[in-house]
């Protein structure tokens, strides 16, 4: 679905991304696993089309989009969940998923089903965005993605600044909403417990380059473990 | 009693004429952070297009509502495409060439159409308020803001494309990676706010007369209502040039004229003093 080969980006003349070659397959949920300053979101913005790559490729489903605009690459289906969630602040909660829905042209019609796998979204449809709190975003900023009906979600650090009660709820859904469609996912995080509850390839990152795969069944070991992860 | 609605009559007026000359601005500024020092001149030619319809034979009102505001907007999209677009989130250097834009739209009128006065009489005569007379057109303006006011508000709030606009106006990188062309957006709200501009500038020439440095005697007040107002397009818009409209008429009807026009500019200073993002920067925050 998505191959990276030989990525270098970064920001101005501040190299993070030193190369890096991925492969997500179609239908499989992939993590990256990375310490802080190791290129995590920085890879998702260079995927995005926020930062320019200044060598290497980015292919989503066959079609080189290495050069495109952000916007042109969310029509193409890369949907986005970036840290921080990046909610509109004072639109309404309804308003976020409609935007999700008009970006892309489509019409408010699919918010009813989405809303569905967001249940507790529904009682919180006239509040600002902003009133939210950081997990209520994070869901938020999920179903506000799956609006657009992407192919491929890049989700960047949900764990952060969440309860674990909102973690376990995130995981859940991304199943839930993979047993009703086809949909491909790229994870990066440094919490080690979620992203072994979603991923089934893991692969770590260093000093902007895919250090090596994980065997997922092996997380439990820790000195294997503690050198990628912020444990 | 009379008087006391006159003067009433005057303040309104005096703030929808405010708020009629700053929306087009409000809207640029609003949307896209960008400070557009040939508003001015978008006003005059939004004038001189009505004068040069009407010449021609065309209604004084589809001049005044139709020709002023298409036309202004055909020359706001060539603006954005030649000079603004190239200088997004540099705010200095937009309003370094935007002025340069005004000065040069300054020379290019008086170059074709000469340096001199002209204009046409207000329509609907006059309306007699006991021992007064008002003039019907001053009312018209003041009904025609409030629509105004009301459609841009209406378009913003409950259509797809003011939420589009709304959303990308507080996190253009978000709209885009959702799937929205933030270029596209900025393009048709400099259209629109240049529209704007040029209605405005159509209205108002009946009361002003019109030459080619018109707008540099409107760009100020323009300007000072907007910063006042601060980010909120309609919120800031109606709050500034209510409390700056209610102050200049006060201060004309107090003392004179021109102590109107200073104490605007005092009432300005002091709202920036204490509230340096503007009032719905600590008012009415989030609001349109």
């Amino acid at each position: 679905m998505i191959r990276i080969e030989g990525l270098v980006s970064g920001y101005g003349r501040i190299q993070v991304l030193n190369g890096i070659d991925l492969h997500v397959r179609r239908g499989t949920f992939t993590g990256i696993l990375g310490h802080n300053g190791m290129g995590k979101s920085t890879l998702l913005k260079a995927i995005v089309g926020h930062l320019p790559a200044s060598a290497g490729k980015i292919e989503l489903a066959g079609e080189d989009v290495t050069r495109l605009p952000v916007h042109l690459r969310a029509r193409k289906g890369i949907g986005y969940v970036p840290q921080g969630r990046q909610i509109f602040p004072t639109l309404s909660v309804l308003d976020n998923l409609r935007m999700g829905c008009a970006a892309k042209g489509l019409p408010d019609d699919g918010i009813d089903a989405i809303l569905e796998d967001f249940p507790q979204l529904k009682r919180l449809l006239d509040r600002p965005g902003g009133a939210l709190s950081g997990g209520e975003q994070q869901l938020l900023a999920l179903a506000r993605c799956l609006c657009g009906n992407p192919s491929v979600i890049l989700l960047d650090e949900p764990t952060e600044g969440i309860q674990p009660s909102i973690l376990q709820e995130i995981v859940e859904r991304l199943h839930a909403i993979r047993r009703k469609r086809e949909l491909t996912l790229l994870l990066v995080e440094q919490n080690l417990e979620f992203i072994r509850g979603l991923s089934e390839r893991i692969f770590t990152i260093q000093k902007g380059r895919i250090a090596r795969e994980l065997d997922p069944a092996r997380l439990d070991d820790h000195d294997l473990t503690a050198e990628f992860a912020g444990v | 009693m009379d008087l006391a609605l006159i003067v009433l009559l005057q303040i309104v007026t005096s703030i929808a004429m405010l708020a009629l000359i700053s929306l087009g601005l409000a809207v640029i500024f609003g949307m896209m952070r960008v400070i557009n020092l040939a508003h001015g001149e978008f006003l005059m030619l939004g004038a001189y297009a009505a004068i040069l319809a009407t010449g021609h034979g065309v209604n004084l009102w589809v001049s005044m509502l139709l020709v002023a505001p298409v036309s202004v907007a055909i020359v706001g999209v060539v603006v954005e495409r030649l000079i603004i677009r190239r200088l997004y989130g540099r705010m200095i250097d937009t309003m370094l060439a935007t002025w340069g834009l005004s000065l040069a739209l300054i020379g290019l009128v008086t170059m074709i159409l000469g340096n001199t006065n002209t204009g046409f009489s207000a329509p609907l005569g006059s309306i007699a308020i006991g021992g007064f007379r008002m003039s019907g057109y001053e009312l018209f303006l003041i009904l025609f803001t409030a629509v105004l006011l009301a459609v841009v508000f209406v378009v913003f709030r409950f259509t797809r494309l003011g939420l589009i606009a709304r959303g990308t106006m507080q996190n253009p990188d978000m709209a885009a990676a959702l799937g929205i062309a933030p270029s596209t957006v900025y393009a048709v709200t400099f259209a629109v706010g240049a529209a704007l501009s040029g209605l405005a500038g159509a209205l108002i020439a009946p009361l002003a007369g019109v030459v080619p440095t018109m707008g540099t005697a409107y760009i100020a007040k323009a300007f000072i209502t907007v910063i006042t107002g601060g980010a909120a397009i309609l919120a800031g818009t109606i709050s500034a040039s209510g409390l700056l409209g209610a102050v200049n008429t006060l201060g004309s009807f107090l003392a004179t004229p021109v102590l109107g026009e200073v104490a605007l500019l005092a009432a300005a200073i002091v709202l920036l003093r204490l509230l340096p993002r503007g009032i719905t920067g600590r008012f009415l925050k989030g609001s349109l």
